[in-house]
């Protein structure tokens, strides 16, 4: 029954590679022609390496006669194109990019290889990471499996997608502001945002730099867990790294009480007005399900939600401003001849970047600017420590907090490509976790018309462990929704 | 004509000499180096790549401070300086800004005989850039140059003249050799003087507009820009003008400064605290050990020579100029505690070594003989054993070859001759054989008896005790 492998999680990938029942090569073809049968109609993938992942597949199958029984060996990923791939075409969705392949490869992705993964390509992302549901990628934009008139969500909506898909067994994302969580929750799969510094970013094409991480999407809370097990650690060519030992993610979730004696803090402030009502009700039946099984929910607040948005595209923007300087046309990547210097980076950056990212580089740059810096970019900062606070001061109460992913499911495509402002406010649940550096997961609680809803579960900075066993004992407490999306 | 006197502060760059660039492990050493090759992700800013502390670029400009008597901040924060240029790859300069490595230091200086303290405002870390070439049609980038350590060091606006810049700058260039820290090569990019400069009439305290000039790459540039600029903006006040808030550059061929930008076109660089750089917090335990391996500084060294040794004041400013010639001094003169002086050896320093020093170009680690073979060489020679004449064909041999004195004293037979029978031989075989000077000196002609203590160091083949030699002439000629 190899034609149907594509729809294993990891966890049963692997068993069944351990007793050797399918081999490398069969699972990776099997993917391979998954992702011919359907991506044509999600899109999901900027760029595929088949040949390549086959002689990975080979390889693991080599590795493992040779009693190698590295985690990740002979499981195929998707990666988000935000992250470098040495050889492999890497334009973090962008035109100034698009030629772009790297000489070397990003941290997590050694360490991908060295834990047996093979690589089947490289998933759609917004420019630069700069959206909320890859329409703006400079190539196309990724259709949701569960209604292909629907965005999967972004930026890592490539990555979301292709799991929901099942056009691969595992990804990694990147999420700045919400990247992971967001489409992993329109698309009904699991997202992680680890602690900041829990993950290397070197190699991860930077966005707003003190907010950024990589993280799994998967198909199930322990795959979650394994990947993550796999990529995290301090990483000396990262300084922001954490130089603390990586937890057995995916072993202590067998050990895991389960929702037993869990405080779960159910934040006031993000039970609102604009949360769409289907949302609301799957976030009841949630913490009730949570309840039954012995957590105790805890209603707590976090005042100083109201000004996540603001501050997040505050220092997301001003540190993108700088980041996306390199792409001067002067080393790699597009170049549009101008008659002078000033002239070609003018040409170079206008042809190169599309206009979101054009518009939060002025953003950025103007909230950096000489009599500007103290009103915008350091009183930004400023609430972002007392965002930080609200954080530490609930997990003084409370292990973990509920809270909805999204105010809504999955929006049409097109539906708010015209109001840039609409866009940045469905960020409104996830920007909090990344601007506190605290863990967040997504897990798929429940269906509108269709399309999945996403429970957030945040944790306490390194509390890793606790958010994926709370994200854990929800999934088996929890109705598993379809497999297979209908396409 | 209103008299002006000048307001002058620096801010002086130096690369430091650290094995690896300042945020990657590439070779920090680019002289030389085809175009970039010692490059990285990192240094070439390719997508994704971090920055990662060179932590010997951290206790180098840290040592810097403490030698120019600085607060050493144990929180440092980075800082990222915004701009557009082709040799800048991340299209930002990894800076400090609001908090500097080192604050509040002061360095005394020495103008024609005088002493005079000058404030250092601060000493930062950043990194340098790659380097340009034009040629028809283009400029080529190298960033071999791109992320080497770059320590500023910015002074107070105290000094007053060219004369005293010039000494600043020469004395902070012989504290970061004496430190170990940087080439200080001016000719090869190690060092870049900035400076800033206004006027203010003699008898006000309203100090003018201020000037700030760029790219001085030499001590003589140091020297003459400053010059220039005195004298252009006392002829503009004089003539009535005013002086424009500018950048100038010093434009070395035509001797002039050349205004580069206006007050206009002033940058915002958008400076914001690095966030791929935590805070870097220096243990205050490693601050004492840096304190404690701050070597002797010039000045202090100089002191101790003319106080301990009763060494003249040029002199000891001679041999302390470089640190390896003052550590080489010293190491004689311990060497040779018992048997030399400190004044003999300061003269054979000044004059033999450094003479050859100076001729052949090489550095004192380079002698081929230890300090204790040269207290050797002085002792014998102070005690007579060889003639001063013989001990510097000596000193020829240890240079060329590093034998022992002793060893060439032998093998040439050099050993001075200083026993009285054998020079007595010689000196009645000299009156002999020069019978006429023998007899002009007798008849009262002084000048002759050179001639023939000449004719006896001959014959002994340079070997005799001159002093012996005159003295056994003398009782000779006169019995």
């Amino acid at each position: 029954m190899t034609d149907s492998l594509f729809q294993l999680t990891i966890e049963q990938a692997q068993a069944r590679l351990s007793r050797k029942e399918i081999s490398a090569v069969e699972l990776t073809e099997s993917v391979l022609n998954r992702i011919l049968a359907v991506d044509n109609q999600v899109k999901a993938f900027l760029s595929l390496q088949p040949e390549a992942a086959l002689e990975a597949a080979r390889r693991a199958d080599d590795r493992r006669a040779a009693g190698d029984t590295a985690p990740l060996l002979g499981i195929p990923l998707a990666i988000k194109d935000s992250i470098i791939t040495k050889g492999v075409p890497t334009t973090c969705g962008s035109k100034i990019l698009e030629n772009f392949v790297p000489p070397y490869n990003a941290t997590v992705i050694k360490k991908l290889g060295r834990a047996g993964a093979i690589v089947l390509g490289k998933t759609n992302t917004d420019e630069f990471t700069m959206g909320s549901s890859t329409e703006h990628s400079a190539f196309f934009t990724t259709s949701n499996p569960w209604n292909l008139n629907c965005v999967p969500g972004g930026s890592s909506g490539g990555s979301a997608a292709a799991i929901a898909a099942h056009e691969a067994l595992g990804a990694l994302g990147t999420d700045t502001g919400g990247s992971i969580r967001q489409p992993a929750a329109f698309c009904g799969v699991v997202g992680l945002k680890p602690t900041y510094g829990r993950v290397s970013r070197y190699g991860l094409i930077a966005h707003g730099s003190s907010l950024d991480q990589c993280g799994p999407l998967a198909k199930s809370v322990a795959d979650a867990a394994l990947l993550l097990q796999t990529i995290a650690g301090h990483d000396p060519r990262d300084s922001t790294t954490l130089d603390r030992p990586v937890p057995a993610y995916f072993d202590d979730l067998k050990r895991s009480h389960g929702f037993k004696g869990l405080k779960i803090g159910i934040p006031r402030e993000y039970f609102i007005e604009g949360l769409a009502p289907p949302v609301e009700k799957a976030m009841r039946a949630a913490i009730a399900l949570a309840e039954s099984h012995g957590a105790a929910p805890v209603e707590i607040s976090l005042p100083h939600t109201q000004y996540g948005i603001p501050v997040y595209y505050l220092i997301a923007t001003a540190e993108a401003s700088s980041n996306l300087s390199r792409y001067d046309g002067v080393r790699y990547g597009l170049r549009a001849p101008g008659d002078d210097m000033w002239q070609t980076y003018f040409e170079t950056r206008a042809a190169g970047f599309g206009p979101e990212v054009k518009r939060r580089i002025m953003l950025g740059a103007y909230a950096l600017s000489a009599g500007y810096y103290d009103a915008y970019y350091l009183k930004a900062q400023k609430v972002r420590t007392l965002i930080r606070r609200d954080f530490e001061a609930a997990f003084r109460q409370v292990d973990v907090i509920f809270a909805p992913t999204t105010p809504d499911v999955a929006f049409a495509k097109g539906a708010n490509l015209d109001d840039p402002l609409k866009m940045y406010l469905s960020d409104v649940f996830t920007v909090m976790a990344n601007l506190a550096g605290i863990p967040g997961i997504t897990v798929p609680a429940g269906f509108s018309a269709g399309l999945p809803i996403g429970l957030q579960i945040l944790g306490p900075a390194l509390g890793e462990s606790a958010i994926l066993q709370a994200a854990h004992a929800f999934e088996q407490a929890a109705d598993r929704h379809p497999p297979i999306p209908p396409i | 004509m209103t008299t002006y006197e000048a307001i002058i502060g620096m801010e002086v760059h130096i690369e430091l000499q650290t094995q690896s660039k300042m945020f990657c492990a590439c070779p920090a050493s680019f002289f030389g180096a085809a175009p970039n090759i010692n490059t990285c992700p990192t240094c070439l800013a390719l997508p994704g790549a971090l920055p990662v502390i060179n932590r010997q670029a951290v206790a180098y400009t840290a040592l810097t401070g403490l030698a120019l008597n600085c607060r050493i901040h144990r929180r440092n924060v980075f800082a990222r300086k915004n701009y557009f240029y082709p040799d800048l790859p991340k299209g930002y300069q990894i800076s400090q800004y609001e908090l500097p490595l080192c604050t509040d230091g002061a360095l005394d200086i020495t103008v024609a005989g005088a002493g005079k303290t000058v404030g250092i405002t601060r000493v930062h870390l950043e990194e340098d850039t790659g380097k340009l070439t034009h040629v028809s049609g283009g400029s080529l980038v190298d960033l071999n140059r791109a992320g080497v350590p770059l320590m500023e060091i910015v002074s107070e606006p105290d000094i007053r003249s060219a004369a005293e810049a010039y000494a600043y700058v020469s004395q902070l260039r012989q504290i970061v050799r004496y430190l170990g820290v940087s080439s200080g090569d001016m000719e090869k990019g190690a060092m870049r003087c900035e400076v800033n400069l206004s006027l203010k009439p003699v008898d006000s305290e309203v100090w003018g507009t201020k000037v700030e000039v760029k790219n001085l790459n030499s001590f003589r540039a140091v020297r003459n820009a400053i010059t220039w600029e005195i004298a252009r903006q006392t002829e503009t006040l004089n003539a009535g003008g005013q002086v424009e808030q500018v950048t100038m550059g010093w434009d070395e061929t035509r001797g002039r400064t050349v205004v580069q930008r206006s007050k206009e076109d002033a940058h915002d660089y958008r400076y914001f605290p690095e966030p791929d750089l935590p805070p870097l917090n220096l243990d205050p335990v490693r601050i004492d050990e840096l304190a404690d391996s701050l070597p002797e500084l010039p000045a202090a060294k100089a002191a101790r020579y003319r106080a301990t040794w009763q060494l003249s004041a040029q002199d000891a400013a001679l041999l302390t100029e470089h640190r390896d010639r003052a550590e080489y001094f010293e190491a004689a003169v311990a060497a040779g505690a018992d048997t030399i002086s400190a004044r003999a050896a300061a003269n054979w320093m000044t004059g033999e070594i450094f003479r050859r020093l100076n001729e052949s170009g090489i550095a004192v680690a380079d002698i081929k003989f230890p300090p204790a073979d040269f207290a050797r060489l002085i002792a014998l020679v102070e005690t007579g054993k060889i003639n001063r004449q013989a001990g510097k064909d000596v000193l020829a041999g240890m240079w060329q070859f590093g034998a022992q004195p002793d060893a060439i004293v032998a093998a040439k037979g050099l050993k001075q001759i200083s026993d009285s029978g054998a020079i007595e031989k010689i000196v009645t075989q000299v009156i002999a054989e020069n019978p006429d000077p023998a007899a002009q000196f007798r008849a009262g002609k002084e000048k002759v008896i050179g001639f023939l203590v000449g004719q006896v160091m001959r014959h002994s083949r340079g070997k005799a005790n001159p002093k012996l030699a005159e003295a056994a002439l003398r009782r000779k000629l006169a019995s």
